[in-house]
């Protein structure tokens, strides 16, 4: 074998069979062409292997059996959350400060690809927790952060991201929620839509509009808000019925005169739209290993069933037809992966990373919708019935291509970072 | 007011734990071309299940206040050290590597491994050794008779439940007549079973704690053991495959069948 390969080989045992690392003369070859490679690297480092361990292990033996009857109920999986909780598989991004663990974008995301392995329902459930928390760790003062981060830490709460409205998802500028300064408070009026965790957050972040005046730029218009469930005027409507990731708490909500604080505003009046898109390049690499995820079950369950179920006198995974499906997705997958890893590195190097961010997201919620529909085709009729575990997938994956960004948005934002840096 | 040798035992307690790393339990074995051993090289490895059960008493025993510090142990090359580090996320305060690697490590069996406990054990002043009954590789079952054996401890073995009660352990055993409940005194060696606990996850902060926790290099020269085996592998093979069964109609003709393969 060239060094190549061991070193290749080494990184494909490292990622998905959890192996000790290349052997000896592999590893002090590697010094030796560290040199020529300029430090790129996709070794995990211990930590983040025995964090991966930790979520593969809870998500395969606690989530995956649970998913099932969650997805037919459609009931909060509010003890599975609660044991992602106690095992500190949520809310890594929280500072230390705050009692949390700091964790860069990098190990969240390798936690949420092994936690939608499991179930995505469940998984989008705890990254809206992320998503709602976001804006108050990249905006929020010091005050905000230990009030607001610092209780999630200390108990198994949900927060949820207020800004879709039933008439406005993919233009935000375009949402007509308002917050009227009046004294030390703000009076919001509004209605909001398709909120994640809506009905069991214990506090949301909501952007809303201050500046009435039509000609107002978005980036002046806005402002970021947190707001207590509990203020008096914040009305969750029903549970929706979606098409997949069931057990997730989906619902509208009306604010009819909510009084926010002076002390609940982020940054400051007119800073809002610019924190709601900031929080999206942090969010949207774990939304990408989360469709990942699904993807990577998608191939699992599609590969031990061709090699159980026979036909024509062999198993069908000894048939091109099949072998070359499966080995698409599991192209799809891998590249998806290094994707979502590549968006989030860049982040945590500092550096913005829109540009990957996007192209992780769009690709992994492309690719995760066409492995779940090829892992039903592969399971053939026995794909179709709810006894077997692919249709749920196809259900669940449908949402990966419309919500943080849909496909189309993000397109937009490739095309737009693409041409911007020929221009230069 | 309680004896001064209660107090002496449980407030400065020590409980060494030994971990093994083995093939991960989910792994398929495969025999090796030369069938000298099984494939090891890119396979998963994790602690041993019993040994994990062993941490979690031990753990359980330091919450409950009833010893002081549990000192993780594990006898191999390098990779062992992970081992180690996941009892430590566990809740062991401090971690041995005991170094052995290449040949000795291949032929590393009870006896080498059982000499190296005890001799840890008069180092370190250890009161209670909590080994898991037996490891997945070889099944052997033997590493915590013999330990107590050389030390001449007391032992309470496959046990399913273990309690401190004044300066004695009451052990319950799972034998093949039911339970057993034994008294042994401190300083002891303990083997544990299946339904002695559930092991805790490693959580992710304890994970970033452990870090910060110290693992020891010791090499078996030190400890005056020679890790040298009285044993030599002829072969290793798979078991020899399944022959498939031959199904019948009544009850007649089973009688029959068994009485023409001489069986009955």
């Amino acid at each position: 074998l060239t060094l190549s390969c061991h070193i290749l080989a080494g990184f494909q045992a490292g990622l998905r069979f959890q192996s000790t690392g290349p052997q000896a003369s592999a590893r002090a070859a590697t010094a030796a062409l560290k040199e020529s490679l300029g430090g790129f690297s996709f070794e995990l480092t211990d930590q983040q292997k025995e964090f991966q361990e930790v979520a593969r292990k809870f998500a395969r033996e606690e989530i995956v059996p649970a998913a099932p009857s969650y997805d037919k109920s459609g009931e909060y999986p509010f003890p599975l959350i609660k044991r992602a909780w106690e095992l500190g598989l949520m809310n890594g991004h929280i500072p230390e400060d705050c009692g949390g663990m700091g964790l860069g974008i990098f190990d969240a995301c390798l936690i949420t690809e092994e936690l939608a392995f499991g179930c995505t329902g469940v998984q989008t459930a705890i990254e809206a927790n992320s998503l709602g928390q976001m804006p108050v760790i990249i905006a929020g003062n010091d005050a905000q952060k230990k009030k607001y981060l610092g209780r999630m830490t200390e108990e198994p709460l949900m927060c949820a991201y207020c800004v879709t409205e039933p008439g406005a998802g993919s233009d935000v500028a375009g949402i007509k929620t308002r917050a009227v300064k009046k004294g030390d408070e703000y009076v919001v009026n509004g209605q909001k839509m398709w909120i994640t965790n809506g009905g069991k957050a214990n506090w949301y972040f909501l952007l809303a509009r201050t500046d009435p005046d039509p000609k107002c730029s978005a980036s002046k218009a806005f402002t970021g808000f947190i707001v207590e469930a509990d203020t008096p005027g914040v009305q969750p409507g029903r549970k929706e019925l979606n098409m997949g990731q069931r057990c997730s708490d989906t619902r509208g909500i009306t604010f009819e005169d909510v009084r926010i604080p002076k002390e609940n505003v982020l940054i400051g009046e007119g800073a809002g739209f610019k924190i709601a898109m900031g929080a999206f390049d942090k969010t949207r690499p774990p939304v990408a290993a989360g469709a990942t995820g699904l993807a990577q079950r998608a191939l699992e369950e599609a590969t031990k069933y061709a090699l159980e179920r026979k036909t024509f006198g062999k198993f069908i995974a000894e048939h091109q037809a099949v072998s070359f499906l499966l080995a698409e997705m599991a192209m799809k997958v891998e590249l998806a992966r290094m994707a979502y890893q590549r968006a989030a590195w860049e982040v945590d190097q500092g550096r913005r990373n829109t540009y990957y961010a996007s192209i992780a997201k769009a690709y992994a919620g492309d690719i995760a919708n066409q492995c779940a529909t090829d892992a039903v085709q592969i399971f053939g009729g026995n794909g179709f019935n709810s006894e077997y575990p692919v249709e749920k997938l196809m259900r669940d994956a449908k949402i990966y291509q419309i919500y943080e960004g849909t496909a189309q948005i993000q397109r937009l934002i490739i095309s737009r970072e693409h041409l911007g840096k020929f221009k230069q | 007011m309680l004896p001064l040798r209660f107090r002496r035992v449980t407030m400065s307690a020590r409980v060494l734990v030994g971990v093994k790393r083995v093939i991960d339990y989910a792994v398929k074995i495969r025999v090796k071309p030369d069938r000298t051993g099984v494939v090891t090289d890119g396979v998963k490895h994790s602690m041993n299940p019993f040994c994990e059960i062993a941490v979690e008493e031990a753990v359980k025993l330091k919450e409950k206040k009833l010893v002081k510090e549990v000192v993780a142990v594990s006898c191999g090359p390098q990779q062992v050290q992970e081992t180690i580090r996941t009892a430590l996320a566990m809740g062991a305060d401090r971690g041995i590597h005991v170094e052995v690697s290449g040949k000795d490590y291949e032929t590393l069996g009870p006896l080498q491994v059982s000499k190296i406990f005890a001799a840890l054990a008069k180092k370190e002043q250890a009161d209670l050794i909590i080994l898991g009954k037996q490891a997945i590789d070889d099944d052997c079952n033997q590493t915590g008779q013999m330990t107590a054996a050389l030390l001449d401890w007391p032992q309470g073995t496959f046990a399913s439940e273990v309690t401190l009660e004044a300066d004695k352990l009451k052990v319950v055993r799972e034998i093949d007549g039911g339970l057993e409940t034994i008294k042994i005194k401190l300083p002891a060696v303990v083997t544990a079973d299946l339904r002695l606990n559930t092991p805790r996850y490693a959580t992710l902060p304890n994970i970033m704690k452990a870090k910060k926790k110290k693992i020891v290099n010791v090499k078996p020269a030190d400890l005056g053991v020679d890790v040298s085996s009285r044993l030599e592998v002829l072969k290793v093979d798979e078991p020899p495959q399944r022959q498939s069964g031959v199904k019948v109609e009544t009850v007649h003709d089973l009688v029959e069948k068994l009485k023409e393969a001489g069986r009955i």
